[in-house]
């Protein structure tokens, strides 16, 4: 019953994108409202939880040390990872990681890592020994569309609440003590956007997701960068509607991180 | 740990935490959480934080997991790379799989399987945040959760650890007591209607004496655990307020309060003659939900 439902949707979707309109009333270029839950685990260096819209999407940071690449003895690393938890919605099984799941951590990923949001070089250790690796894991907990920009803002908040541990004379983490906050130079978020019946929205639901054609997201930062783009699904966009997105993200992604700052102070 | 004294339980008469020897951490459960699941449950325990969501009863696939004569109860237990002091693997490690067996058996036991031939009914509980107990508290949030999904049950299941730590016999340890020189840890799950056992494991170092005085204690912390999840579900169903007489006003005003609702959200066009078939459907879940109780 679910599946004809979910093509019902889907039809009335596509007929309504092609006036302009959405099937939970919001304009075409409007995010969904969103809320932050920050430091919720404990044993993590840094959490937050983003309630977007139905998306619930849970993302925290372990700090660990570790010894650097060779070619670059003096920096650090960052690792991302995403789980779409069977929990989180009935399409999802357990198992070894997905398509779907490596897309939207490597997303993620890049658009933090190329954005040289947090310098590499400030989370050595000792040159050629040690260095930190921040691993960001995000876990999708109820699953309604735009996985890439929940995880995206809820990794951002969890990086930067992150607290770095105190090490000891063997570089040894010493539980429960920090030596202080991870640093982070700028505020990259994803944006992402669907092209429905020949229209762009941004911010999809589970069922605009699947109706569909093709699928853009951009980093976006503060300072007017991009730091990653991806194009997803089968359809195409033309060089007007990137153009278009693009100039949407920056918009949007301003806005978003106004809202994430403010929720960050409370 | 820090080179601090060892705690002696015999002469502190307190835990390390505080608490008295037979005394919980505590507790909260908030059940339906997850509007995907058919069922679901949030719990806190301590530092403990998981989720619990039930999906089914629905066709079990591949197909040779199939049962002709009952559902097969699946639980897929697992913890957040960040849940731990030390990051966790994502992928799922022996412990992993051997609690989702473990507690899968204990659920099963609780649910009218035989109903439901050929289906699957998914349980997948996710530890967030942990600090010693998270499978008894996955337990009981995942008894919650089911609950919640309106599958059919004989009872709950509540579950705590109980065991030994620092000298003497105790409820519900924590990690530090976990870590303890003598500690034993006991993960002990319940019916709680009829005090039959479904969840039982150990490891450490008892006697028989010691034993025959900690199932008493488990029995009592069971039934401390039961109220709250008890409480939980009157929460999220509780119809107190309904009587016969009183039913239409009950939803008249739930209608109220949704259509309230609906205006302060975007006006919705598309939606608008849906409005009609709000009152209903209230009156359907008024109805059913005054079936169950």
């Amino acid at each position: 019953m679910r599946q004809t439902v979910l093509e019902n949707d889907v039809s009335k979707i596509t007929e309504l994108a092609k006036q302009g309109k959405r099937l939970d009333g919001r304009a075409l270029d409007e995010m969904r409202d969103f809320t932050l839950e920050l430091g919720l685990c404990e044993n993590a260096e840094g959490s937050a939880k983003i309630r977007l819209g139905q998306t619930e999407v849970l993302a925290g940071i372990k700090m660990g040390v570790d010894k650097p690449y060779p070619d670059s003895p003096d920096e650090g690393a960052i690792s991302v990872g995403a789980e779409l938890l069977p929990l989180a919605h009935s399409e999802y099984e357990a198992g070894p990681p997905s398509f779907d799941e490596i897309e939207v951590a490597r997303v993620v990923d890049r658009g933090i890592r190329e954005s040289k949001a947090i310098d590499f070089a400030s989370l050595c250790i000792k040159e050629g020994e040690a260095v930190w690796v921040a691993f960001m894991d995000f876990y999708a907990i109820n699953a309604d569309g735009n996985l890439f920009d929940a995880g995206s803002i809820a990794g951002l908040a969890s990086f930067l609440s992150a607290k770095v541990p105190k090490l000891n004379d063997k570089n040894k983490i010493i539980k429960h003590e920090y030596s202080g906050k991870l640093e982070m130079k700028r505020m990259p978020l994803l944006t992402t956007f669907v092209k429905v019946g020949g229209k762009i929205m941004v911010d999809p639901t589970y069922v605009e997701e699947k109706a569909a054609e093709a699928r853009f997201s951009v980093s976006t930062t503060e300072d007017g960068y991009m730091a990653a783009m991806q194009k997803g699904m089968g359809g195409s966009f033309n060089v007007e509607e990137v153009n278009y997105m693009i100039d949407k993200a920056f918009i949007i992604g301003a806005e978003t991180r106004k809202k994430l700052i403010k929720q960050m102070k409370q | 740990m820090t080179e601090e004294k060892i705690p002696d339980y015999k002469k502190d008469k307190k835990r390390v935490d505080g608490r008295k020897m037979d005394e919980l951490r505590p507790i909260s459960i908030k059940v339906g959480v997850l509007p995907n699941a058919d069922g679901s449950a949030y719990l806190e325990w301590g530092q403990n934080k998981v989720y619990a969501a039930v999906y089914g009863p629905r066709e079990a696939l591949p197909k040779h997991t199939q049962n002709p004569y009952k559902a097969v109860v699946k639980v897929t237990y697992r913890m957040a790379t960040f849940s731990v002091p030390e990051r966790k693997q994502p992928r799922p490690n022996r412990r992993d799989m051997e609690i989702s067996k473990v507690l899968g058996e204990a659920l099963t036991k609780v649910i009218f399987t035989e109903q439901f031939p050929n289906t699957e009914i998914g349980v997948y509980v996710e530890v967030v945040d942990s600090n010693a107990g998270s499978r008894v508290a996955c337990l009981t949030a995942a008894s919650c959760a089911l609950a919640n999904a309106g599958i059919p049950m004989k009872d709950l299941v509540a579950a705590t650890g109980i065991g030994k730590a620092f000298g003497e016999l105790i409820v519900d340890l924590n990690k530090d007591e976990e870590d303890a020189p003598d500690a034993v840890d006991i993960p002990f799950g319940i019916m709680p209607n009829s005090g039959e056992i479904v969840l039982l494991q150990m490891d450490g170092l008892l006697t028989k004496e010691e034993w025959a005085k900690l199932v008493p204690l488990g029995m009592k912390a069971c039934a401390d655990v039961y109220a709250v999840q008890k409480k939980a579900l009157q929460e999220k169903f509780s119809l107190s307020e309904v009587s016969e007489k009183n039913v239409e006003a009950v939803v008249e005003a739930k209608v109220k309060q949704e259509k309230a609702d609906t205006k302060t959200e975007k006006k919705d066009q598309a939606d608008k003659k849906s409005a009609g078939s709000v009152k209903p459907g209230v009156l359907q879940q008024v109805k059913a939900k005054k079936v169950r109780k």
